[in-house]
């Protein structure tokens, strides 16, 4: 570098430093929010109401609150504190006295903590599901495993546990046996009829597969769940007439497996061509040319519309509320339904939200994650 | 044209073999034959269908009319054969084709795993030694946008090796690469070569085609127009056709 030709130019290095390094919360703010008057203005007018919603929100919910009533005299709760706050502050009693009914609903409440163990081997199957160095083969004999315990516990009637029928089981449990049984159902039937779909060489399996897809894809879930708990057992044969939840359950998997199909779909097309064709070179046959080599990577491209349908259906399963099955939010509605609660439906449907968010933002948080990390190693 | 060179079956059969894209006639009564060994270079202007004849031979495009001998197997619809033939037949790509999603090492031998049914560690001991011999053992750990074209091309190389391949055919292996990086591939190319191995190689490089080719094929507008050993073709081109090809190709370089 010593001896550079005249004429010869060196750029020399900056001495300003790049305009993002001018950081910290006082230039966010003048950057995004005062910019202009105008944008000073709106954050203004937006922050005066945001503060104002949030602090009414907050005396509502915690200052003014009524945390407990005493028990009246007739051995029931006594609800005239709530009824003295109402309007003010929030009356979170209802919520201490109908807790086990919102989570369990109907089952019978000494067997409640039956109910308690399935919500508890539920969470703790995904979160082993969600890890990934238990991504092997033994995962699904830990599926099989525990879904039989949770059968075995749900039903009982084995082991000096009382018998449950299903007909008054209810709750968190509902919901999360339609959604996980749904989509645990659901995905693979969508891997199969997505590539049914892109069939070349079987015409009847891509028809019969679109058919389905646009079938299903036609008509709301609502109408899907009244077909199956109304006019599907004017088909059956007498005495061969499947239980309302499980023609529930049915249903959700169908519609839940439409709608996943079209996103794998996406994720076949966005495969570049090669991808294929070099699977075939090598002569993978199809099966592992799928399994192998394309769906690994098709589903880790639509990791993020995949969750959105996800958390899409575990919401949906709610509706089954309106062909009587007592899921989680129909325990709500019933509770509230008792005269002394009555008024209190707010609180009740806070709690029930608060448990839907905790499921939804946890799958997608953790789908952020499996991006992150699959990110890292098909970086191109 | 279609002379063997040691007189045993010929390692590829083209004959009279016709192919279209709906209207389009890609291959017009295509025939020709390699010998066990044979080095074939394939070039032509772009559209001239050579990349499609070269994958016509294993049947990544199926051809309508004529036949197709593969090592002694016709290719036809039966999965069976078409199987076996890319079983044997390697194929290298434009574009590398590796899979991303897996390491250098699991694109060597996931297909001598799940289709030769080699033990991992054998398959793996296998891998290392054509990593080794396209010269990148060292990233055997990385994935494939961890590595630079060419270094990718070499793994691809080496990737369709490890399947222990009779055959290989080239599809135009350099042209995504920048420049520099062409050296790099066609080294493997010519190490390979030299080794014996049967090549069709559909490449612009004129000075690959006359350090290695037995032999090499112009195509234009779906047929074979002419064929010769590269002095031949190069030096005293019979057509106007190859003519002006060649001095395109020529001027470009």
């Amino acid at each position: 570098m010593s001896a550079i030709a005249p004429g010869h130019h060196v750029a020399q290095p900056s001495r300003e430093p790049p305009p993002s390094l001018i950081a910290g919360p006082l230039a966010w703010m003048r950057t995004n929010l005062f910019n202009s008057w105008l944008s000073t203005a709106v954050t203004l007018a937006l922050g005066y109401l945001v503060l104002r919603m949030g602090t009414s929100f907050i005396q509502w919910a915690f200052i003014h609150a009524v945390w407990t009533v005493p028990m009246g005299a007739n051995g029931t709760l006594d609800p005239a504190a709530c009824r003295a706050a109402q309007g003010v502050g929030a009356c979170w009693a209802v919520i201490w006295d109908k807790y086990r009914f919102i989570l369990f609903g109907r089952y019978p409440y000494d067997q409640q903590w039956r109910a308690a163990i399935v919500v508890v081997l539920f969470i703790g199957l995904f979160v082993v599901s969600g890890m990934r160095r238990f991504w092997r083969k033994e995962l699904v004999l830990i599926w099989i495993g525990t879904l039989t315990v949770i059968g075995v516990l749900m039903w009982g009637g084995v082991l000096g546990l009382t018998y449950v029928g299903q007909d008054i089981w209810g709750g968190l449990p509902i919901t999360l046996i339609l959604s996980t049984f749904g989509l645990a159902v659901a995905f693979p039937l969508a891997v199969l009829v997505a590539l049914g779909r892109r069939s070349t060489t079987m015409p009847a399996v891509r028809m019969l597969c679109v058919l389905y897809i646009e079938l299903i894809r036609g008509v709301p879930l609502i109408s899907l769940l009244f077909m199956a708990s109304v006019m599907f057992p004017l088909f059956m044969p007498e005495g061969l007439n499947p239980d309302k939840l499980l023609r529930a359950q049915v249903a959700i998997i169908l519609f839940a497996g439409a709608y996943l199909a079209e996103v794998v779909r996406a994720g076949l097309q966005g495969l570049p061509k090669g991808q294929y064709e070099a699977a075939d070179a090598i002569g993978l046959g199809y099966w592992r040319k799928m399994g192998l080599v394309i769906l690994p990577q098709a589903l880790r491209l639509v990791i993020p519309p995949l969750v959105n349908t996800f958390i899409g259906f575990f919401k949906d399963t709610s509706l089954v509320l309106i062909i009587g099955i007592f899921d989680l939010l129909t325990s709500g509605k019933v509770a509230v339904a008792e005269p002394i609660w009555q008024a209190y439906s707010t609180e009740v449907y806070i709690v029930l939200a608060l448990i839907y968010f905790a499921f939804c933002f946890s799958m997608s948080r953790y789908s952020r994650g499996l991006e992150r990390e699959f990110g890292k190693s098909v970086r191109r | 044209m279609s002379q063997s060179v040691t007189g045993e079956a010929p390692a590829i059969l083209l004959d009279k073999v016709n192919k279209w894209f709906g209207v389009l006639h890609v291959l017009r009564d295509v025939s020709m034959t390699v010998a066990q060994k044979e080095k074939v270079v394939v070039c032509g202007p772009s559209g001239s269908g050579k990349s499609t004849l070269i994958r016509c031979i294993n049947r990544l495009e199926t051809h309508q009319e004529g036949r197709i001998v593969v090592d002694g197997t016709e290719l036809t619809d039966d999965t069976r054969s078409l199987d076996t033939i890319r079983r044997e037949v390697g194929m290298v790509f434009q574009s590398f084709n590796l899979f991303p999603h897996l390491t250098i090492l699991e694109n060597c031998t996931l297909a001598p795993i799940w289709v030769r049914k080699i033990p991992k560690a054998e398959a793996e001991e296998l891998a290392m030694s054509f990593l080794t011999r396209v010269k990148i053992p060292e990233q055997a750990k990385k994935y494939p946008g961890q590595l630079s074209g060419g270094q990718q091309q070499r793994v691809a190389i080496a990737r369709a090796l490890c399947m222990r391949p009779k055959i290989m055919l080239f599809d135009e292996p350099t042209s995504a690469l920048d420049p520099e990086m062409i050296k790099e591939v066609l080294d493997t190319m010519i190490g390979l070569a030299e080794d014996g191995m049967t090549m069709v190689c559909v490449t612009h490089e004129m000075g690959f085609a006359r350090q290695v080719a037995d032999r090499v094929v112009f195509m234009d507008r779906g047929e074979i127009v002419e064929s010769g050993t590269p002095a031949e073709m190069f030096e005293n081109p019979q057509t106007d056709r190859l003519q002006l090809f060649l001095s395109q190709i020529l001027r470009g370089h």
